[in-house]
């Protein structure tokens, strides 16, 4: 590795980190005016224009309020379980593409911070250490809506997972590869949800209850469980917590665009119109990577203003209604999907 | 010289770990350090060009098994009684002996390997197909023999609980 090289990629790791975690307050922002759009409320409005400035005000607040830890909490697994939720959240982003590659200076810079041949086994390795973060953090408040919390979730999470794992199978038979970047370039002609709409479907409700969210967010019911496992968390450490959980939505919804709607490639239009324009030069030219990298995250905003959407649309599932739907209905719709699949391959419909 | 460095900080970190999942008396943080064992450990694969099985070890015993053990401590109020367990209520000599056996087990078993040759080619290591080609061809017996031992486990489970 020269020197470049490594300047390259470091400036990449800066560069998505920033990018990521800028669009936390964002999204905190599009969530509160967004419900309150949804229940025809005005929102945050007041802290700057239309209440951009909202969530440097609630930055703020978190990073001066005071941080207790309870006297009979864990001295030494409180304070971590925090980071425990955070940093695989964080890390998992660096498998996914945001675009192809880009030339400058005589290099040829690949839009992706780690171009990993087993992409998605990366991406499911660190997805589910995140689940120690909310169970030690239950464990470690002492309080018992905490550990209920913690204890719902490890149990709907660990199911979840099967689905979330059972729908990748259908996709990954379909392209052949593990590699995310190999995927995204596989889906030039027609995106991957044509081939795998059940997956798809399986893939995103399961989605939904990896990152805790409504109608799956059991762990924190807070007419029953007080917040559930955050209960004892306050200022920064349960701001990290809120952070994780949007850093989850985002590679969630970025793995989803990347499996089945084309990652980077470009939204159908926006190439005619590129090409009227001038822009796109074979091979690659600075501003068609611009367009990829708008496309890429236009897609990604859909799904999280989805996921905002869903959350303030739907009501909380009961808890034997969750386990039902999760082993009774997606589990055996996700295994129907890789026969099918199985089927499609075997018949050469696919 | 980075492969080296990266094996030294991932094999203190999970050596480390090892040693803190013995000394702590708390199951739970145990189970934590056991977890940063294993994700250092799923790193030297990394270091040794064997993405795959790194994948494969954060994934069912990071991720799986680690997650199904702190589940159960969780439930099951582990407040037996610690003399059970007290170093000191134990015979000596017959540990000594154990420990003495398995160092030299260890030892020889580390002599015997060859190192140079367990590092797969540097420039691919293996990829998943190569994997499964293997699994499914030459090793498909001891493969199936790995099932049968996970049915056995999961039969024995079944009878241990219903005896109560």
């Amino acid at each position: 590795m020269t020197l470049l090289d490594f300047t390259i990629l470091t400036a990449k790791v800066v560069l998505v980190m920033s990018v990521l975690l800028s669009t936390v307050p964002i999204l905190v922002w599009v969530e509160r005016r967004g419900s309150a759009f949804i229940q025809d409320r005005l929102g945050p409005n007041l802290v700057g224009p239309f209440g951009l400035l909202q969530p440097l005000a609630d930055v703020i607040k978190f990073l001066f309020k005071e941080d207790p830890i309870p006297l009979e909490a864990h001295r030494f697994l409180f304070p971590l379980a925090p980071l425990f939720s955070l940093i695989p959240a964080a890390v998992t982003f660096a498998a996914i593409p945001f675009g192809d590659t880009i030339e400058l200076w005589d290099h040829t810079i690949s839009l992706q911070i780690a171009d990993i041949n087993i992409g998605i086994l990366y991406i499911v390795a660190f997805g589910s250490l995140g689940i120690y973060g909310i169970l030690l953090a239950g464990w470690a408040s002492n309080n018992k809506y905490s550990i209920l919390g913690a204890l719902r979730s490890s149990a709907q999470m660990i199911s979840y997972e099967i689905v979330l794992g059972a729908s990748l199978i259908g996709p990954l038979m379909v392209y052949g590869t593990f590699s995310l970047k190999e995927i995204v370039h596989l889906q030039a002609g027609h995106w991957g949800v044509v081939f795998q709409p059940l997956a798809f479907i399986t893939f995103f409700i399961a989605a939904f209850a990896e990152c805790n969210r409504l109608p799956f967010d059991l762990p924190e019911g807070e007419a029953e469980l007080v917040a559930g496992f955050h209960t004892e968390y306050g200022s920064m450490k349960f701001a990290l917590f809120f952070m994780a959980e949007y850093l989850h939505m985002i590679t969630i919804s970025a793995l989803t665009v990347t499996l089945f709607f084309g990652g980077w490639q470009l939204i159908p239009g926006l190439m005619s119109l590129a090409q009227g324009l001038g822009f796109a030069v074979y091979p690659t030219s600075l501003i068609l990577s611009l367009l990829q990298m708008l496309s890429f995250s236009l897609k990604v905003g859909v799904f999280l203003w989805i996921f905002i959407w869903v959350r303030w649309t739907f009501p909380r599932f009961r808890y034997d209604q969750l386990m039902a739907f999760g082993w009774k209905i997606l589990i055996p719709v996700a295994l129907m999907n890789i026969f099918l699949t199985t089927l499609a391959i075997y018949l050469k419909w696919i | 010289m980075w492969h080296n460095i990266i094996f030294w900080i991932l094999s203190i970190l999970c050596v480390g770990c090892a040693l803190g999942v013995v000394w702590q008396r708390n199951p739970v943080v145990s189970a934590v350090f056991l977890v940063g064992s294993f994700v250092a450990l799923a790193g030297l694969y990394l270091n040794l060009n064997a993405p795959f099985l790194a994948a494969i070890q954060i994934i069912i015993y990071a991720g799986a098994i680690m997650v199904l053990f702190v589940f159960v401590m969780m439930l099951l109020d582990l407040h037996h009684p610690l003399d059970l367990y007290f170093r000191f209520t134990k015979p000596k000599l017959p540990k000594y002996i154990v420990l003495g056996l398995f160092i030299w087990l260890l030892c020889t078993l580390i002599l015997a390997t060859a190192f140079p040759l367990a590092i797969p080619d540097k420039a691919q290591g293996f990829t998943v197909a190569q994997v499964a080609i293997l699994l499914f061809s030459k090793y498909a017996f001891p493969f199936e023999l790995t099932s049968l031992l996970l049915l056995i486990a999961l039969v024995g489970g079944v009878v241990l609980a219903k005896k109560k």
